[in-house]
């Protein structure tokens, strides 16, 4: 497997950039740089002429990176947005990976796909954590709120913890809401009548 | 609701008016459609979901579909316009400190305002735009094209940063929608000197795209969402309804931005600098009135002319720019159509009536600042 490429990262987050550069250079690719932001990245592309350039698809930059890959002509040949039509399933797995990746043109695909599979491998498993650690911090404003909730009943009406939870459970099936949902409107009511 | 779910991509900027009012006022469910509204954070994501199938239909800038279909844009696909989501809404302004170079000149006056910028020695002036292939560039393009000597270079930023870039000295200069224009003026950071009109008087600036293939086989998805969305914009061009939209669209999750920033594109009273009264702009952002969700294929035309395309580029551009559907999927809801389906751009300097569906509609006036017109009907042949 060929590893003498260059690879550019793109990316501000600093626990993302050194995840990325360690798969990449546990697999072999040593000549990694990354980018914070894209400032500077027209001086980089030309000195550092990367063969590719990663990016978070979600990455606002992206509009800029690829202007500048549509201008910059690197001593070999301008760099191009990787799709793959004769391989489909690396393109698609990479836009549900969240990665995009600029390619030089003309670039071999035996020599791309390999990189393309561990940057793919190392952002899905970034985004797994991200929605883990996102769908935590949910739950503990949920129950925040649904405890908040559950005192207000408590005290205006002499309610017991337990019967609280139960009235809130009945109105949301009643209402075919979510009990955060009915938690929710009775904190903003509280809220609004205080 | 159990309608046709449809995925539609779109970039939280003023003139995405008509798919948000489409959902929320209920032209959509009214149509049987669940319009279901995906934030994209760049033109380039909003383009690849687009056409890897990730999303069924999208917000695009205008030259996006024409520039992919002709096989440029970062990446070739065969895209169609189905309908013209917005006419105009961008502006051309300054840093301060540029504003402070040039001096008073007369706001909207094109001419004007490129003299004197042409007039300034110095570096490159370095100009703020939101993507590449936008209406924004192709106009930026067309006007400083007007003085040779001046010597300009092209910098991609984001629009929610465009004012930063001001603020921070990485441009001197922007061309961007609203209301990233006036989040500068209000930070007085920038001054505006014109709007895209003044360049061109009616510049498709956003459409509603799909890829080709996805049209040919959802024939029925496709009639119901361009009726839903011509609904919408029909609703918002009404003058009695603006206040309403302005309250509806600052309020929407999918715009997260305030009222006040939504007024000025909505009403057409744009405050070229901070402290300055607001100029009323006729036409500033149109979606309906005058056959503005019309999909002229001359205005395809003119685009990939201006992209650089050939003859038969210029052809292709405009097929994708589907007249056909647009007369065929509007035509029982009393959609008023003009007869023919190309103009000569550039040609109207007034408010023209033509023939039309009902007898007779008007035009708005779609001169461009030089007077200049592009006849694209030989490219036929």
């Amino acid at each position: 497997m060929s590893t003498n490429l260059r690879i550019l990262v793109v990316e501000s987050d600093q626990n993302r950039v050194r995840d990325i550069v360690d798969a990449l250079g546990a697999a072999g690719w040593r000549d990694v740089k990354a980018l914070a932001n894209v400032a500077g990245l027209q001086r980089t592309v030309s000195e550092f002429q990367p063969d590719i350039v990663l990016i978070d698809l979600a990455n606002p930059d992206r509009d800029t990176l690829e202007h500048i890959s549509y201008v910059t002509q690197t001593e070999k040949r301008a760099v191009a947005l990787f799709v793959d039509q004769t391989d489909d399933a690396l393109t698609q797995a990479a836009l549900n990976a969240g990665v995009s990746a600029y390619v030089v043109d003309g670039l071999q695909m035996n020599r791309i796909k390999p990189v393309l599979e561990t940057a793919i491998a190392r952002f899905k498993i970034m985004r797994q954590m991200q929605s883990e650690l996102d769908a935590a911090k949910q739950a503990l404003e949920d129950r925040k709120t649904i405890d908040r909730a559950k005192g207000i009943l408590m005290r205006q009406r002499g309610l017991s913890e337990d019967d609280a939870y139960k009235l809130m459970r009945k109105a949301a099936m009643d209402q075919g809401r979510k009990v955060i949902e009915v938690a929710q409107a009775l904190v903003t009511a509280a809220d609004l009548l205080s | 609701m159990t309608g046709t779910v449809l995925n539609c991509g779109y970039v939280p900027l003023v003139d995405c008016a008509p798919l948000v009012l489409a959902k929320e006022l209920g032209f959509a469910s009214e149509e049987g459609l669940d319009l279901n509204l995906i934030r994209q954070p760049s033109w380039s994501a909003l383009r690849d979901m687009l056409a890897l199938g990730h999303l069924d239909a999208a917000q695009m800038l205008s030259p996006m579909p024409v520039a992919m279909s002709i096989g440029r844009g970062g990446l070739a696909a065969k895209i169609d316009t189905l309908m013209v989501l917005s006419v105009n809404g961008t502006v051309f302004g300054v840093s301060a400190a540029l504003a402070a170079d040039l001096g008073a000149v007369p706001f909207g006056d094109a001419r004007a305002v490129l003299d004197r910028i042409a007039a300034r020695d110095g570096p490159p002036l370095r100009i703020g735009v939101p993507f590449h292939y936008s209406m924004h560039r192709l106009l930026l393009s067309y006007w400083t094209s007007a003085a040779p000597q001046l010597k300009i270079e092209e910098i991609t930023v984001p629009p929610p940063r465009m004012a930063d870039a001001v603020a921070e000295g990485h441009v001197d200069a922007f061309w961007v929608g609203e209301p990233w224009g006036s989040v500068a003026v209000q930070r007085g950071v920038g001054q505006l000197m014109m709007t895209g009109r003044d360049v061109w008087q009616f510049a498709p600036e956003k459409v509603l795209a799909a890829r080709h293939d996805w049209v040919a086989t959802n024939d029925d998805t496709v009639r119901r969402l361009m009726r839903a969305v011509f609904h919408a914009a029909k609703w918002l061009d009404a003058k009695r309804n603006k206040p309403l939209a302005v309250e509806i669209l600052g309020r929407s999750e999918h715009l997260s931005l305030s009222s006040d920033l939504v007024d000025p594109a909505v009403t057409g009273h744009i405050t070229p600098k901070a402290g300055a009264h607001p100029v009323a702009v006729d036409r500033f952002l149109q979606f309906h009135k005058n056959a503005a969700s019309f999909p002229w294929r001359s205005q395809a035309a003119w685009i990939a002319h201006h992209l650089g395309a050939d003859v038969a580029d210029v052809k292709k551009a405009k097929g994708c720019f589907r007249t056909d559907l647009y007369r065929r999927n509007l035509a029982d809801i009393r959609a008023d159509m003009p007869g023919a389906s190309e103009k000569v751009e550039g040609s109207l300097q007034f408010e023209t009536a033509v023939a039309s569906s009902r007898g007779h509609m008007i035009l708005a006036p779609d001169a461009f600042f030089d007077g200049r017109t592009f006849d694209f009907a030989g490219s036929d042949s």
